[in-house]
């Protein structure tokens, strides 16, 4: 639909900076998250997690647990008899509630439903399981091995070559031409091999819900959720309910970046509360959330790529091995997909590895797969630019993707803003300022697909004339500003005069997870959408008064008038008019839209740090930092300069000193934010976004994406400036002092 | 469980004497942590805020006597203890953050007996006893005495610590205490040291004093390492030696926190840098 396609015009609220909605809720504590919502008669659920690796689960006896005086229910997995029908849902319920092995250190095997916390802890500690402890494995290159202990038997896909362990999954490879040509025309081959640790999102607020199931089989449920229909299909598939029958509302949401993207608490609380005939209110302490949520893969990464001596890209070739945890997750094409995007290459060969083993199933984390493979190709360009004598942002503009460039993954790129974001690093001032002693300047680029998907949206016209938005999805960045700011821009209305709520699951259709970095692109085109359709019925109605066709009333400034001398002289009427008189005209007023979004643009950036190191600690502080991305438009800079800033910091946790750590035991040894080293605001220097606008060809608006690209380049950009510092090149994540120290020293 | 606030420290000593599960509560930043991630269960807890003199901070014999419940924020707006002992003082304003520095108690950071106690080195490098109450009366312990091993302390049932006391010091004395943390706030110690110096009118050092945490069951003292100081004005050769005593002191684990090699590694660096710092100070330089 012609529609559909970015207009260049001029805007009247898009790209200001109003105050957000929910900004005034949420520093008042007005705001209810996950954990602050009570029913009369609530009990509280707690979960009994497994305290192995990897076990089987030979017994669970919860009869005296279940005499208790305050218990009022014992769940496991005996409870749960409906088998859900595909594979993907059946591994959540396998990641829930234990079946016959318990497969990570923190994998739940019971939970409880208690008059209280204290009751339910005592009735935690009464319940009795016998486990018959199995060898374990949590490094990925050692679950490949043919001799590695096994998570699953038979789940292995056929894209798997013979020689590997059970536990690898599936393999795939994306590329084009012939990489052997290629080296071959290469005047120097650069080739190295890479590990990052398992991080974890990080969000403040752990897991939390309140479910309520009643005799007559109807059920409702208050979560903290990046996407409450996932959890509404997810959980009524798990309970053998019709989706319908349960309603699931959103709470507001402290973070996610991905890792809300799943069901965790909610099928227990669900269970739970079915059998105790009583809501149960689940929240998930801090040391569960980093035991028993979603982190990140690790992973183990090989790359080569060969050049000429002008810097040219002959030949790339990539190993992306991650482990996904117990569980299959496609992070490992993800990489083998996004490492090489930001480069127009002839000869290509990546490929991606799945594998489980005993830890968390990973969840999504902001560009999922993504940051791992751009640190392990973007240190080795940066290697290619050193043994070159080349800058590294030349090196990167003669390699760089454009519009028409056939990208690493298959497609061929539309119009993409990677050179302009190349382009204006370098004529930004910190790329040229000088760097004092032990420092060290790095820069790397980054790509995120994003993405579209399911997406309705409804648009009232009140009486009063104002606005009443309903989306759903859970507003996790702002998304209830852009939205109010995208209805009134193209209502032509005030942007107080919009109110927009996330809508449960019961009030619009199926609406995708807020990931992807979809919603201000999608939901924002359906919003735009919505407001049209609404714009096309007041015309209908001020048509009507004018007694004209409705084709000879034209929208202009929140009023219709007529569209030219010729269709008649009316002077305009407000929407304000409009909607006062609609009970006579009509009826209500209101419009919808519903799609599968197509057209996300995807979407680049480039990163710059300067980074400081101790030699004799080996302590790095980050001394500059400078985001560029492309926005496509930028619907409210403040959230997209959040966004760039956000994403850079938590890379640089990442990069720096953020690792899951597990014992020889398997089991996890830094489940609390004292030993997993998120960075602290004094950390940090001011991040400097730079917002680029590179209209998107897929938005009305030009709208890209904007959350996750973020996080891609900074690992990458770190690891290049840390090494550029030390004087070592740093090839495994993270780069914390012991680590880095011992490297300086070794060299 | 109970929760008392004697005002005396008879009443207090009694409680702690009746119930061997009790525990004292100075600022709380540990205990409460431990209550609330179910690590312990006391049947009581007992709350020395109230009792008379347990916040003070005074001038005693020419040193200084500061309150078991005397908040770190307190001893950092305290100009004279600042003078006396500037290391002592930063040591315990490293403890947490601004909320927590408005509770927390350097007997308690001592008390709660972890290796990587901020505020303990600082006291052990300026010779520091705490005076114990108990039932049978009071006695004064060196505080190098008071850690036993992770969480164990010395002191025996129904005791507990009222004060901390820092001798009084000749001129050109000072100290400092320096850690090292991933981080710049937030975290807790993968090495700490503390140096102690008194110069004789020449400027060569004349008593010395290191102190390691972090790198032990519990705080070291370590003599050979303060050895190297003496009758040296802290040139390049001695901070080398001492960087080396230390170094060869330290006896750490490979943990999550750090490796054996970093952390023997980091002992030496923190031992010159914090010695270099003390003899600045000492010298009556700013630093
Ligand atoms: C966010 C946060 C950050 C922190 N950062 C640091 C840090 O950077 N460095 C660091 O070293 N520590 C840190 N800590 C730990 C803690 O703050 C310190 O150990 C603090 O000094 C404890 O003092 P308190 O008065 O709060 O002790 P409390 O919690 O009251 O007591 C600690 C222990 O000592 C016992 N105790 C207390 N007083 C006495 C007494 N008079 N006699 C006998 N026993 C007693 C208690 O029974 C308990 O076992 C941090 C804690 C938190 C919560």
């Amino acid at each position: 639909m012609a529609k559909d396609e970015f207009t260049p015009r001029t805007f009247k609220v898009v790209g200001t900076r109003p105050p957000r909605p929910d900004g005034l809720d949420k520093v008042t504590g007005r705001a209810r998250y996950g954990a602050d919502m009570s029913a009369p008669g609530m009990l509280i659920g707690l979960c009994l997690r497994s305290p192995h690796a990897h076990a089987r689960i030979k017994s669970i006896d919860t009869s005296a647990a279940e005499a208790m005086k305050g218990v009022k229910a014992v769940v496991t997995r005996a409870d749960f008899t409906t088998t859900p029908e595909d594979q993907g849902t059946r591994d959540i319920l396998d990641n829930v509630m234990a079946g016959e092995k318990a497969l990570y250190d923190g994998h739940t095997v019971a939970a409880v439903a208690a008059t209280s916390r204290s009751v339910a802890r005592a009735a935690l500690k009464a319940i009795k399981v016998e486990y018959e402890v199995l060898p374990h494995v949590v490094d990925v290159d050692e679950a490949m091995k043919p001799d590695a202990p096994v998570l699953h038997e038979g789940r292995q896909q056929e894209s798997v070559p013979k020689g590997y362990s059970q536990n690898v999954l599936a393999r795939s490879q994306y590329g084009h031409g012939d990489i052997e040509a290629g080296f071959k025309k290469a005047d120097i081959i650069v080739e190295r091999s890479f590990t990052t640790a398992a991080t974890h999102q990080g969000y403040i607020e752990p897991h939390a819900c309140l479910a309520t199931m009643g005799n007559d089989g109807q059920g409702d449920l208050w979560c903290c959720t990046q996407g409450h229909y996932m959890v509404r299909n997810t959980c009524s598939a798990i309970l053998g309910m019709d989706a319908g029958r349960l309603k699931v509302t959103a709470s507001e949401i402290g973070g996610g970046f991905g890792g809300k993207t799943t069901v965790f608490l909610e099928p227990v609380a669900l269970m739970l509360s079915k059998k105790a005939g009583k809501p149960v209110k689940m929240t998930m302490s801090r040391d569960e959330v980093l035991r028993a949520s979603g982190p990140t893969a690790s992973t183990s990464i090989d790359i080569k790529i060969g050049m000429t001596k002008e810097g040219k890209i002959t030949a790339a070739q990539g190993e992306f091995r991650y482990q996904s945890g117990a569980f299959y997750a496609m992070n490992g094409a993800l990489g083998a997909m996004c490492g090489f995007a930001p480069y127009d290459l002839e000869n290509l060969q990546s490929v991606g590895w799945e594998v489980v083993t005993n830890r968390p199933k990973a969840a999504a984390y902001r560009a999922p797969g993504a940051p791992m493979a751009a640190f392990a190709v973007e240190s080795v360009m940066d290697e290619l630019a050193k043994e070159l004598d080349m800058d590294p942002i030349e090196l990167r503009l003669k390699n760089a993707a454009e519009e028409g460039t056939k990208s690493a993954y298959g497609p061929t790129y539309p119009a993409i803003g990677l050179k302009a974001t190349l382009e204006a690093a370098k004529a930004h001032p910190h790329w040229s300022a000088p760097l004092g002693k032990n420092q060290g300047r790095g820069l790397a680029c980054g790509f995120w697909f994003n993405f579209g998907g399911d997406t309705c949206v409804s648009l009232m016209i009140n009486p009063d004339g104002t606005v009443s938005l309903s989306e759903g999805n859970p507003d996790i960045g702002g998304s209830r500003a852009a939205m109010t700011m995208m209805a009134a821009e193209e209502l032509g209305i005030p942007y107080e005069h919009v109110r927009t709520v996330i809508a449960d699951t019961a009030t619009l259709g199926q609406n995708e997870v807020t990931d992807g970095s979809r919603v201000t692109f999608a939901v924002g085109l359906a919003t735009i959408k919505a407001a049209r359709h609404a714009i096309e019925i007041m015309k209908t109605r001020a048509a009507a008064t004018w007694g004209i066709e409705p084709d000879a009333v034209e929208w202009v400034d929140g009023a219709a008038q007529p569209a030219g001398p010729n269709a008649g002289k009316f002077p305009p009427m407000t929407l304000k008019e409009i909607a006062a008189i609609a009970s006579n005209t009509g009826g209500p007023i209101a419009g919808h839209h519903e799609v599968n979004a197509e057209g996300a643009g995807v979407s680049f950036g480039t990163h710059i740090a300067d980074t400081e190191v101790d030699p004799e600690t080996g302590a790095v502080k980050v001394v500059r930092y400078t985001v560029f991305q492309d926005a496509g438009k930028a619907v409210h800079p403040d959230y997209v300069e959040g966004q760039l800033q956000g994403g850079a910091v938590q890379g640089i946790g990442w990069a720096l000193n953020e690792e899951y750590i597990y014992g020889k035991d398997g089991t996890l040894q830094n489940a609390g934010y004292l030993d997993y080293r998120i960075p602290v605001a004094s950390d940090l220097p001011m991040i400097e976004p730079v917002i680029l606008e590179i209209p998107n060809p897929g938005h009305p608006y030009g709208v890209r994406g904007v959350g996750e690209t973020g996080i891609v380049p900074p690992l990458a950009t770190l690891a290049n400036a840390v090494s550029r510092a030390a004087g070592v090149r740093m090839t495994s994540l993270p780069m914390s002092p012991p680590k880095l120290l011992a490297a300086i020293k070794a060299s | 469980m109970k929760f008392e606030t004697p005002q005396t420290i008879e009443a207090a000593t009694a409680l702690l004497a009746a119930d061997a599960g009790a525990r004292v509560l100075a600022g709380g930043t540990d205990l409460l942590v431990r209550l609330r991630a179910g690590q312990i269960e006391p049947s009581a807890v007992i709350d020395i805020k109230r009792i008379k003199g347990m916040s003070d901070i005074t001038q005693e014999d020419g040193g200084w006597r500061i309150g078991a419940a005397v908040p770190c924020s307190v001893m950092g707006e305290h100009d004279g203890l600042k003078a006396a002992y500037p290391g002592v003082v930063e040591g315990a304003e490293l403890i947490g953050s601004t909320q927590v520095q408005g509770r927390c108690t350097m007997v308690g950071n001592l008390c709660n007996a972890g290796p990587a106690g901020d505020s303990v080195p600082a006291m052990v490098a300026a010779g520091a006893s705490v005076r114990i109450a108990g039932p049978e009366g009071t006695r004064d312990v060196p505080v190098i005495d008071i850690p036993l091993s992770p969480g164990k302390t010395s002191l025996a049932k129904g005791e507990f610590v009222t004060s901390v006391f820092l001798p009084a010091r000749p001129a050109r004395s000072s100290d400092a205490y320096l850690r090292f943390i991933p981080r710049t706030e937030m975290d807790i110690a993968v090495v700490g040291c503390a140096v102690n110096l008194s110069l004789n009118e020449d400027g060569t050092v004349k008593e010395a004093h290191v102190s390691l945490g972090a790198v032990a069951p519990k705080v070291l003292d370590v003599p050979e390492a303060a050895a190297a100081l003496i009758g040296s004005k802290c040139e390049d050769a001695a901070l080398e030696a001492l960087a080396t005593a230390a170094t060869a002191a330290a006896t750490p684990i490979d943990d999550k926190r750090g490796t054996v090699a970093f952390r023997k590694d980091v002992s030496g660096v923190l031992a010159r840098r914090a010695a270099k710092l003390a003899y600045t100070r000492a010298m009556g330089e700013k630093s």
